[in-house]
């Protein structure tokens, strides 16, 4: 017995032990990386050259704007999504339903498309908007210009929202409405009643989702790249990538990328440390009885001016923006009118058959997407049945690896790979579509472990136990058994990841090669090199890619629940 | 005259009559219960007392005042009404303490801060609950935050105090020593109750006058005694303690219930149009079936049981099953002995 005790070293171990060196290799060492190329300067280990570093005037600019940024997206987006998700729950508006799934769109639409479209819109001198202004209506200056705090602000708010609006209208939808009845008639007011009971009761949610809106915000890439850097106005995430790319590699850069890097995972970490504090305390039990019958309040007079507001901020947010993506996608030369003869389907036609660079742009980000999530969905599943099942010591902290990522932003994850698999270490992925592979699997680990994690949880272990007991092993047991059950949990893990991918920006940006252009690079350089109506119309045809394979995967997924 | 008056109120939702023109009255003080089966519309009305729904027919008044009325489309909006309501899942705020929770209205009205604080305090000490003021009420049973709920409602010194199934998610011990808690308060503070329930015992033992409802439709309203003793129709005395059935076919001199022939019982003949109808439904509660030697519906015990201070017949005429109690210290029939029933006290009913 002892003597088999002692060279124990099964299959539990053998995958505890895979797991740990995959995300070890994957997350930990890009991570190590990072802190150590901030923090070691000449040999030693060095706190005041950081600080150098952090008062350089560009550094603490990118980071005020950060700070400014995503502070501004969060209060606005809070305000926008709180207010209608406690349209959609609370009262009589119109066509709740409907309005609840058009809310919830922008989730979808990448926000640097839309930051394209605003450009297109609103920029101070060739938008279309401020040109009609001035041209029509004799204006003599831009009547907004996007190239603002204001402007990227107004922008992230539009896509970022749906965070807030989700948290909250659940919450509200969950409580019970005889907590504002018994307000009422105690004899306070509508006013009083939201102000005094029903916002405090959700106030946990809006700012678990206000938090969520802060965390995106912070490490988001595309809307700053492209509504900043013309009037100068860097956050982190772009100024890493402009040190990077102008850099060539210069030491002083990556330092200074290094130390922004280090306070982006700080203060995400700070953020999502603070959400769960907020979500595993502050829960009130609201959740409505046996007597649960939603009640609405009334609008009278207001009912339809509000429908209308709302559907004049989705025709403003979502109708316009894509509209003009598309019609400028189809503009035989940028700044010309929207008239029939200035229209032409031969940039369609170009980027999708004979341009090499759009076309292959479309295949990476294809084949990315499914291997990252084929790769992640497998290494997730395994990972998860370890931390969920397997009785193995320090599972603890694969679990902490795991989630590791999750806290970490694009622009850091990418910015460790690129230390990591440059060269230095004796493997060169520089400028390959591997480097941006191993990137996006390190990035959506964490998500592919939760989905599982929480499908495994589901699976009895008695189950297992009964398939070792009629004679299977570990594998025939986990082929057999644990596959079939935990396939939900896989399935949701690759479209939670293949989607993403599918249109990602923040990483591929900074790993990009010649031929390793995504979707989103391309639309990026292209609008960068003034190439506006390709830009626009390979944005328009990520558009289609993403919606439909939205759609098509909602689909599949909640057919294959029903059945 | 009545206090609050209900005329002719309806309330549709969609093709569902859930309330059809419901007439009643309550007097100052008095406790009015609505009992019900699940879905019969007694939440639906209390929701139009308090307010939180429109009528789709009908007037509801408070005194000398018109609160709801589907002519003049006027409605009190409940912050206006000055009723106390205390619902079903409690419905007390858990992000504010057991104090604050029954100071809110006063706050709301604005009243001056040392009467919040007597206020308070009295409704916090009727209910028992002073000693936990400063509490969360998520740290309080089910039984402490219905009482959070009550002191609440009492603290605004209520003219009419609506109660929406108040016990009904408290364990059943509790909910004999809350009902009687109620009645005190009330007897103390001298409001009107409307009190909905689907429990007949939490009925009887609070109410003045009980308001059967069935679908929408008011069948009865009486004191607990009349609602017992003479039932409006089969649905109430079906609905109100224990009962039984029989369809008999009548001829002018008796009844043939199941092939078996009986006289009338105690002489006590149905109404005129039910004899011209032949065919009646007679009713009994089940202790007021007496065994008889001789004459009676005769009958063959089947099963007893004893059930501690009663003991449970089932007699079998043809292949009818009667159920009958009596006191355990009743000498009876036991099992395949040949009895007669008699009922002193039925009811006939048109066969359903
Ligand atoms: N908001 C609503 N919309 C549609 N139908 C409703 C609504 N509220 C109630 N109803 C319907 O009206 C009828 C009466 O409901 P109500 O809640 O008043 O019954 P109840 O007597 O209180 O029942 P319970 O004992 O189950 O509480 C039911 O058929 C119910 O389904
Ligand atoms: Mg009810």
């Amino acid at each position: 017995m002892i003597a088999t005790k002692r060279f124990n070293f099964g299959t539990p171990e053998l995958l505890f032990t895979l797991s740990v060196a995959v995300l070890l290799i994957v997350v930990v060492f890009p991570m190590l990386l990072i802190f150590f190329n901030a923090f070691w300067v000449d040999g030693h280990f060095n706190v005041t050259d950081v600080l150098r570093v952090l008062q350089r005037q560009e550094t603490y600019q990118a980071l005020g704007n950060s700070l400014v940024l995503s502070g501004g997206v969060t209060v606005t987006g809070t305000l926008v999504g709180t207010l209608f998700a406690w349209l959609v729950t609370r009262t009589d508006l119109p066509f709740k339903k409907t309005m609840k799934l058009l809310f919830l769109v922008p989730f979808m639409l990448p926000a640097f498309i839309g930051a394209l479209a605003w450009k297109m819109l609103l920029s101070p001198r060739a938008g279309y908007i401020n040109r009609f202004f001035m041209d029509y209506l004799g204006f003599d200056s831009p009547i907004f210009n996007i190239y603002s705090y204001a402007g990227i602000i107004l922008v992230e708010t539009m896509y970022l929202f749906p965070f807030v609006f989700i948290q909250v209208s659940g919450a509200l939808e969950r409580m019970d409405p005889t907590l504002e009845e018994s307000a009422r008639i105690s004899g306070a007011d509508l006013f009083t009643i939201t102000r005094k009971i029903t916002i405090p009761l959700v106030m946990p949610s809006i700012l678990s989702g206000a938090l969520l809106i802060m965390l995106y915000s912070m490490a988001h890439f595309g809307t700053v790249a492209v509504l900043g850097i013309e009037t100068g106005i860097y956050n982190i995430p772009t100024l890493i990538y402009e040190k990077i790319h102008q850099s060539a590699g210069s030491f002083d850069s990556i330092r200074t990328a290094t130390v922004l890097a280090t306070v982006l995972v700080i203060t995400a970490a700070a953020i999502l440390w603070l959400q769960n504090r907020i979500l595993s305390k502050g829960r009130y039990q609201i959740i409505a009885g046996k007597s649960f019958r939603p009640s609405e309040l009334k609008l009278r007079g207001l009912r339809i001016p509000i429908l209308i507001f709302c559907l004049a901020y989705i025709a403003l947010t979502i109708v316009l923006p894509t509209v003009t993506i598309f019609m400028v996608g189809g503009l035989k030369t940028y700044g010309l009118p929207f008239a029939l003869e200035n229209m032409t389907w031969a940039n369609y036609s170009h980027i999708l058959f004979e341009w090499d660079l759009t076309r292959d742009s479309i295949w990476n980000s294809i084949s990315l997407g499914l291997a990252s999530a084929l790769v992640t969905m497998f290494a997730g599943v395994i990972i998860s049945y370890v931390i969920v099942k397997m009785k193995v010591r320090g599972k603890g902290l694969l679990e902490f690896l795991g989630m590791l990522p999750f806290s970490v932003p694009g622009s850091v994850i990418a910015l460790g790979v690129i230390l990591a698999w440059s060269g230095k270490f004796g493997v060169s992925l520089y400028n390959t579509v591997w480097i941006i592979l191993i990137a996006y699997i390190a990035r959506y680990m964490a998500f592919s472990l939760k989905a599982n994690s929480a499908a495994l949880e589901q699976v009895h272990d008695s189950l297992v136990e009964a398939a070792r007991a009629s004679g299977a092993t570990m594998a025939q047991a986990l082929r057999d058994v644990v596959i079939p059950l935990v396939r939900p949990g896989m399935v949701a893990a690759f479209f939670l990841i293949f989607l993403p991918a599918l249109r990602e920006l923040t990483v591929s940006v900074l790993l990009y090669g010649p031929t390793t252009r995504t979707i989103g690079v391309a639309i990026y350089t292209l609008n960068e090199d003034g190439e506006t109506v390709y830009s626009a119309a390979l944005a328009g045809i990520a558009l289609i890619i993403i919606v439909t394979g939205e759609v098509l995967i909602k689909r599949l997924v909640t057919g294959k629940n029903a059945a | 005259m009545a206090y609050i008056e209900l005329k002719q109120v309806t309330k549709l939702f969609g093709a569902v009559r859930a309330v059809d023109r419901l007439d009643l009255d309550i007097a100052q003080g008095e406790c009015v219960a609505m009992l019900g089966p699940s879905g019969c519309g007694k939440t639906t009305t209390l929701r139009m007392v308090a307010g939180f729904e429109d009528l789709d027919d009908g007037a509801i008044r408070v005194g000398e005042r018109i609160i709801s009325s589907k002519r003049d489309n006027f409605y009190l909006p409940p912050e206006h009404r000055n009723f106390g309501m205390v619902f079903q899942a409690f419905a007390v705020w858990p992000h504010l303490s057991v104090y604050e929770n029954v100071a809110f209205p006063l706050r709301i009205r604005k009243l001056p801060k040392e009467e919040i604080a007597a206020r308070t305090e009295e409704a916090l000490k009727h209910t028992n609950l002073w000693k936990a003021a400063g509490d969360s009420p998520d740290d309080l049973s089910g039984g402490g935050k219905q009482r959070v709920a009550l002191a609440r409602a009492l603290a605004i010194r209520p003219d009419v105090m609506l109660l929406d199934e108040p016990l009904s998610s408290l364990d059943p011990h509790f909910r004999e020593e809350m009902r009687f808690e109620i009645k005190d308060l009330q007897r103390r503070f001298g409001f009107s109750i409307l009190y909905v329930t689907h429990d007949q015992s939490e009925a009887m033992a609070l109410s003045d006058r009980i308001l059967v409802m069935r679908s929408g439709v008011v069948q009865q309203v009486g004191t607990p005694l009349e609602v017992y003793g003479e039932p409006a129709n089969r649905f109430v005395f079906e609905f109100i303690g224990l009962s039984c059935f029989l369809d008999a076919d009548l001829t002018p001199t008796g009844m043939r219930i199941n092939g078996v022939d009986a006289a009338w019982p105690a002489g006590i003949a149905p109404a005129p149009e039910l004899l011209a109808a032949g065919r009646a439904c007679l009713a009994a509660r089940p202790s007021e079936i007496d065994f008889v030697g001789e004459g009676g519906l005769r009958g063959i015990v089947s099963r007893k049981a004893y059930l501690g201070e009663t003991v449970d017949y089932r007699v079998m005429v043809g292949d009818a099953e009667i159920r009958v109690q009596k006191g355990r210290r009743v000498p009876g029939p036991g099992i395949g002995e040949a009895v007669g029933l008699a009922f002193p006290r039925p009811h006939w009913y048109p066969t359903a």
